[in-house]
């Protein structure tokens, strides 16, 4: 399969973008690069950048692999992304309000309505609730890969509570600290900002009337995967890093509970599910939520960021629609790619699935991190079977995609550097405006020739440049 | 600021503290055991570091005796000893990862990285051959702790309660240090072995130079008594951790907590206006024991007072 490769191009010349960087690699000892990498590794140990795993050791932390070859994006290839972000994120939220009001979209047949109505995802509190300013998803994370005809495609929208993005920064950190003399030969846009443009969206987010808004991070807690995000975040925003306990509702009203008594809290900026957010409506046995959270925000007296009942919107089986509400809600053509989808609830669909499963990649309707997929070329026969008898019992629960060409960039690994792939999770903001910070979050999938880039399954980071010209 | 995270400061601040007074007592007992003494002394003192910290029952389900390397291996690495350097390092620390956005980067990445070097080390390793210096890693590292949290971190909320655990755990530290040492030196007291005695407690609490600079005499069990006790310019003394929390309690006070601050007054006032002689009348194990019971006291006020979640 032919891949687009960031730095070279088909006939090996280095690609405009990565001009002065090739330059520079070729003039350095080699050696420069594994001692910098190992210092990043110590940097990054001492700090406690790291994830939580799951089901391991508990309390076990693993650092994510930082790859010390950034990927470079030129501004012209950034601005067309980011025009694409932008439109995409406007109509996503466009279809939130949307199907929790007048479900136009619905009722015009554009989407069939069960497919929302009867989707787990879906929140029936939320029918009818007026959010200010009409924001749903204040940060969307869009996963972009690079297929083999260079375009850039959107592979998944993160709507619920996408992370990574203290990865981007910190990466941004390393590799200033690791090679300064690159940022003295390029122009990179920065991105450390981005606490502060959360922080004002934050604000901004806050109910009617509210002049100086309480905001504050609502975690799991310091087990979970990405509490170093939550900390990270909380502290660069100067905000309360709170968990569920340290919250309760009073008279419609969120408090906290502080050593000079409780406190009202305006914004909450929750990095927990719809599922676990408050016991009182979605799953009793959550520890993690607040009793009455819901009641507060029906009445308007905070705001949740993410609003409830976002993932109806990021749901691989909406997914194949969003190009549908780009041109339903703002009259405009997608800029950005989808990747050709087949729903398993189809039964056209199912058949072409099933006469295909060797070439195509199925995934759950609801599963994320990269768990629960087949990706047909790399599968045994007995994988493919066990996902064709899958497909069988529960085709709703499956939608298939082709194996996509994911781009490489060349990649420092045990044997040298070698190509490998990558996709890019840029952060986009909205209230207001909508607001981003060039570039975002590149995962690399650290073994050769492996298409899963997430860092529970070994994938590692990369710091993401977009060049200013 | 949140009740929580005032919670973990707290008990963050304790945590180390501790670590660095186990690491003095575990250094004085270790130091003074190198001069001459009999099998009975040597026994002696190792004991008095479990008695000090009430762990005579879970040390003796693990250890058959009492001597100077089965002490250090059950104080120093112990992981299953909740009270070992090693646990308290392991307690301070998962206490500053759920408040790590509170405190500053220089502080987290402080305790972080004693964290990790102590983890990965053996007993072994840490101290068979050079206890001495493990004893120095620890209270290098406590101190560059404070150093760093002194330099780098705002004065508010979260700056008081990190003040209010050291303060509360270092009274307790040295009234406990005292009550011990007190009498096992007194009992004991033979004329040549007193000045080794009593220096190694004074070195324990950092306090031989300033004994020698506040008396300029010979040292006297009165005097050490009156200097750990009363002296308000000795940071490890009693009266100094007491006027400390009293100042602290009245910064962070809330709506409920005007009788903690009360009694923390009282019990200052009883340093403050008090005269060695008179404790010593009383009897000084007595005394000492009032304080610490006052001391935990107040530690149960200020965990309802503002803690409590």
């Amino acid at each position: 399969m032919p891949f687009y490769d960031e730095m070279y191009d088909d006939a090996g010349a280095v690609r405009p973008g990565y001009r002065h960087y090739v330059e520079w690699l070729r003039s350095i000892d080699p050696e420069r690069l594994s001692r910098k990498r190992a210092e990043a590794d110590v940097a990054f140990r001492r700090v406690g950048i790291t994830f939580a795993v799951y089901g391991e050791e508990a309390g076990k932390e693993r650092l994510i692999p930082f790859d010390v070859i950034p990927r470079i994006l030129p501004a012209n290839e950034w601005r067309l992304i980011e025009r694409g972000l932008r439109q995409r994120v406007a109509a996503l939220n466009r279809f939130l309000h949307d199907i929790y009001h007048e479900q136009e979209i619905l009722r015009s047949g554009i989407i069939p309505s069960h497919v929302v109505t009867e989707n787990r995802q879906y929140r029936p509190q939320m029918q009818g609730l007026a959010v200010p300013g009409g924001v749903y998803a204040h940060i969307a994370g869009i996963d972009l890969v690079r297929a083999d005809d260079g375009l850039f495609y959107v592979l998944e929208d993160n709507l619920r509570v996408p992370s990574g993005v203290s990865y981007m920064i910190e990466d941004r950190k390393m590799m200033m600290r690791l090679f300064p003399e690159l940022f003295v030969r390029h122009r990179v846009a920065p991105v450390q900002h981005y606490p502060d443009l959360l922080l004002a969206q934050l604000r901004a987010a806050a109910p009617a009337g509210v002049d100086d808004p309480t905001c504050v991070l609502l975690t799991p807690g310091a087990f979970n995967s990405a509490y170093f995000e939550h900390t990270f975040l909380a502290q660069q925003m100067g905000i309360d890093l709170v968990e569920g306990r340290d919250l309760f509702v009073q008279d419609e009203t969120v408090y906290m509970r502080t050593t000079q008594g409780p406190k009202r809290v305006d914004v909450i900026y929750r990095r927990v599910d719809d599922d676990f957010l408050d016991p009182e409506v979605f799953r009793p046995d959550s520890l993690l939520g607040v009793p009455g959270l819901l009641r507060a925000y029906r009445a308007g007296r905070v705001t949740l960021a993410n609003a409830i009942g976002t993932g109806v919107a990021d749901d691989k089986s909406i997914y194949p629609y969003v190009p549908a509400m780009i041109r339903f809600y703002l009259g405009e053509e997608p800029i950005l790619h989808n990747v050709q989808t087949w729903l398993g609830r189809d039964p056209q669909d199912l058949r072409y699935i099933l006469a295909h499963l060797p070439e195509l990649v199925v995934k759950e309707v609801h599963g994320s991190g990269g768990k629960g997929m087949l990706i047909g070329p790399m599968a045994s026969t007995a994988e493919i079977e066990e996902f064709r008898a899958k497909l069988r019992t529960q085709p709703e629960n499956y939608v298939a995609q082709p194996t996509l060409a994911l781009s490489t960039c060349p990649t420092f690994v045990e044997e040298g550097i070698a190509p490998r792939h990558i996709d890019l999770r840029p952060f986009v903001l909205s209230g207001k405006a909508i607001e981003m910070v060039p570039g975002g979050l590149t995962r690399v999938a650290l073994e050769s020739g492996s298409l899963v880039v997430n860092s529970s399954q070994g994938g590692g980071t990369k710091d993401t440049w977009v060049l200013e010209c | 600021m949140l009740s929580r995270t005032a919670d973990h400061l707290f008990w963050m601040s304790r945590y180390l503290e501790r670590a660095e007074n186990l690491a003095r007592l575990l250094d004085v007992t270790w130091q003074y055991t190198l001069v001459p003494l009999s099998d009975e002394a040597q026994r002696q003192q190792w004991n008095a570091v479990l008695v000090l910290n009430s762990l005579e029952v879970p040390f003796t389900a693990k250890y058959a005796e009492v001597n100077g390397d089965s002490v250090l291996r059950f104080m120093v690495r112990d992981e299953g000893n909740l009270s070992s350097i090693y646990a308290c390092l392991r307690m301070a620390r998962e206490n500053a990862h759920a408040v790590r956005g509170t405190i500053t980067n220089e502080m987290w990445e402080t305790i972080n990285t004693a964290w990790l070097e102590l983890r990965e080390q053996s007993y072994e390793q840490l101290v068979v051959n050079e206890p001495g210096e493990f004893f120095e890693w620890v209270k290098a590292r406590v101190s560059l702790l404070r150093g760093v949290t002194s330099g780098t971190m705002l004065r508010d909320e979260a700056f008081d309660f990190i003040g209010l655990g050291a303060l509360l755990e270092r009274a307790d530290n040295t009234a406990r240090l005292l009550d011990v040492k007190y009498y096992v030196l007194k009992s004991s007291d033979d004329g040549t072995s007193d000045f080794y005695a009593w220096g190694a407690l004074l070195r324990a609490v950092s306090a031989f130079e300033a004994y020698r600079r506040t008396f300029r005499s010979s040292i006297q069990p009165e005097r050490v008594a009156e200097l750990l006790i009363l002296n308000g310019n000795m940071p490890r003394s009693l009266a100094f951790c007491l006027e400390g929390l009293v100042k602290t309690l009245r910064r962070v006070a809330n709506d409920q907590s005007t009788e903690t601050l009360r009694q923390a007054g009282r019990l200052y006032a009883t340093l403050r206006y008090g005269r060695i002689e008179d404790f010593l009348q009383e009897g000084l194990h007595e005394f000492l024991t009032d304080f610490m019971k006052h001391i935990y006291a107040l530690g149960d006020r200020i965990s309802r007072d503002f803690l409590v979640v």
